[in-house]
């Protein structure tokens, strides 16, 4: 160690490098733990789709089946339900659906591949909680004029049987209908709506 | 000290002597407890700090034990908590010492942060004091948002499934968000896996460390005191503060007294109310809700965060639109971490503040308390416009507090502290 003076440029490069490629591969080492937290395989495996025999089901009334987790009502709607949908566009805030998440079969009014099914999930759109079905006649308490639907009881929100949002509510987008088809005349497939090939 | 060789005293002294040529034990013993000077004059709202402190020993052995008989999965975590209350010793004692420690730490923390609103404490030079402990409030809140879902409850569940559903409104990355968050497409047994690895091993660690560095920084700068007056202005010829005197044994002793009548009230409440069912809620402490297990196909017909939320959760609602309520609740929570910069006054302690704080510190603890009794209501139309007009007051206090701070009357300080 004759000269005992640093060569400050190299001192200097050195640090930079050292920072640089540490700080990369520092950075670098943040990805596996974060995708670590993403869905797993199998969780995504349980997301398959589920199949579900309707054939039980009475006009008017509803069913809850779980796909992903998530409940998925099927309401088989009666022709009074249905008119009274239509007669409610005025107070839904996105009557055909065109801010909403539905496949493009279901984006019409009765939000349905089939008029009489309505097959959706029932998750609130705005923060997750799963609404109440409330008849006709049974929704005083939410409005005068209840024409039957859904209501959250978490924040207010209100939804038609279509699951269309009423106006002046939280939740800012219709109820969400996932993908499905009907295998048969009385079962159902939802979770994929692929033609089968 | 005398070395008078083999008695007991001069064998601890050889052994401390020992230690301290191998550690510094001493030093530190005297930085932070004999030789650390804190002002004479500290009252009431001076015990919260250490009873923090109790609460946090008390969580984490409780917590430990808790651990022992919990099973962190869906389809055993709601039983393995009744097995705790009713098949293992003294397990009910147990866990209901950490359900009420959980209230008893907000409590306590919100009454240590009300002290450094009342004496300034936030403000020059303990900036980062209270930026830290800001830091501990936060993860506080995330602690106990985790720690709410373990019992796997209806009311766990559907909290859960709400406050992620929050960062789910965020614009763009939203979705993806909340799908990493609960590693699921709703909160599953993967959530309730990984909120347990955040509560028992993550946060703990990082709130020990951090309370670890709070208590470094207020060291360092020095407690502050009712009077909001530097006692390090005035010392004597040792350099020792006239006003100050030795933490300990000063204060160890006063906290210690302190503790004993917390303890009091923590275990009436554990003995006798450990639910807190006061009459018009389900429960403050622990939500009859959560008497149900967690059912993904059915929200509860009322649901309400545990009380230490319900002011943002009021002010979430408050706001006429998804994102825009979720941005406010945020900020309601973050401003404190701007309050050394927002407030002007020259003047700490509100004891000789001017009118302007005073009044705008009272209307801020008011619209607080308002806005979380009516987190815990049911929406009404009457309720959703009280919430507006306090969540307006509420961030009044932050955002006008440059401009009455700066245009207070305040009174002289006084040169030493008053006693």
């Amino acid at each position: 160690m004759k000269n005992k003076i640093l060569d400050q440029s190299r001192r200097r490069f050195l640090t930079t490098a050292a920072t640089v490629v540490g700080g990369f591969g520092a950075a670098t080492a943040t990805v596996p733990f974060v995708s670590n937290m993403s869905p797993s395989a199998k969780t995504k495996a349980i997301g398959a789709p589920v199949e579900v025999d309707i054939s039980k089901l009475k006009p008017g009334e509803r069913m809850i089946e779980k796909w992903q987790g998530k409940p998925v009502w099927i309401l088989r709607r009666t022709s009074e339900m249905l008119s009274d949908i239509s007669s409610l566009s005025d107070e839904v805030s996105d009557p055909q659906s065109d801010n909403s998440a539905q496949p493009d079969y279901a984006k019409n009014e009765f939000r349905a591949l089939k008029e009489e099914f309505l097959v959706v999930i029932g998750i609130c759109t705005h923060l997750g909680c799963s609404p109440s079905f409330v008849l006709k006649g049974d929704g005083d308490s939410i409005s005068n004029d209840w024409m039957g639907g859904f209501f959250c009881p978490c924040h207010g929100s209100r939804f038609d049987l279509a699951g269309r949002v009423f106006k002046g509510v939280p939740a800012p987008y219709n109820l969400v209908i996932p993908p499905y088809k009907f295998i048969s005349e009385t079962r159902l497939l939802i979770g994929d709506d692929k033609e089968i090939g | 000290m005398s070395k008078s060789k083999g008695t007991l005293i001069s064998n601890l002294v050889d052994f401390r002597d020992w230690i301290d040529a191998r550690f510094p034990l001493s030093r530190i013993w005297n930085e932070h407890l004999a030789n650390y000077y804190a002002p004479k004059n500290f009252n009431f709202w001076y015990f919260f700090g250490a009873f923090a402190i109790l609460v946090l020993g008390i969580q984490v052995v409780t917590g430990i034990w808790l651990t022992m008989n919990y099973k962190p999965s869906a389809e055993e975590a709601f039983a393995s908590v009744e097995y705790i209350m009713r098949d293992t010793e003294w397990g009910w004692l147990i866990r209901y010492m950490h359900s009420t420690g959980a209230s008893a730490f907000f409590i306590v923390i919100y009454l240590h942060m009300f002290r450094a609103l009342l004496y300034g404490s936030y403000k020059k030079p303990r900036e980062l004091l209270w930026l830290s402990g800001m830091a501990l409030y936060l993860l506080l809140m995330g602690e106990a948002f985790f720690g709410y879902l373990l019992p796997w409850g209806q009311m766990s569940y559907w909290g859960a499934q709400v406050i992620i559903s929050l960062f789910g409104a965020l614009p763009i990355i939203g979705d993806d968000l909340s799908l990493w968050i609960r590693g699921d497409f709703v909160v599953s047994d993967v959530t309730l896996n990984r909120f347990f690895a955040l509560h028992v091993i993550a946060f703990p660690l990082l709130i020990l460390g951090l309370v670890g560095f709070h208590i470094l920084a207020l060291h360092e700068v020095g407690s502050n005191n009712p009077d909001g007056i530097e006692i390090k202005k005035n010392k004597d010829a040792d350099g020792v503060p006239i006003d100050g005197i030795p933490f300990h044994p000063y204060y160890t002793v006063k906290d210690l007294m302190g503790a004993v009548v917390f303890l009091i009230f923590f275990f009436a409440v554990v003995f006798f109310t450990p639910e807190m069912k006061i009459p018009g809620t389900q429960g403050l402490f622990l939500e009859s809700a959560n008497f149900v297990q967690a059912n993904p196909l059915q929200t509860p017909e009322h649901i309400a965060p545990v009380w230490y939320f319900t002011p943002f959760y009021a002010i979430l609602r408050a706001v006429p639109s998804q994102l825009g309520g979720v941005i406010a609740m945020g900020l309601a929570v973050n401003l404190f971490l701007l309050l050394p910069w927002l407030d002007r006054s020259p003047v700490r302690s509100s004891r000789y503040r001017g009118r302007n704080y005073r009044i705008a510190l009272t209307l801020f603890v008011v619209s607080f308390l308002i806005l979380g009794w009516l987190g815990l209501q049911v929406v009404t139309p009457v309720y959703t416009w009280m919430a507006r007009f306090f969540t307006i007051v509420y961030f009044l206090f932050f955002f006008l507090m440059p401009f009455y701070t700066a245009l207070d009357k305040d009174k002289r300080v006084p040169d030493r502290v008053t006693s």
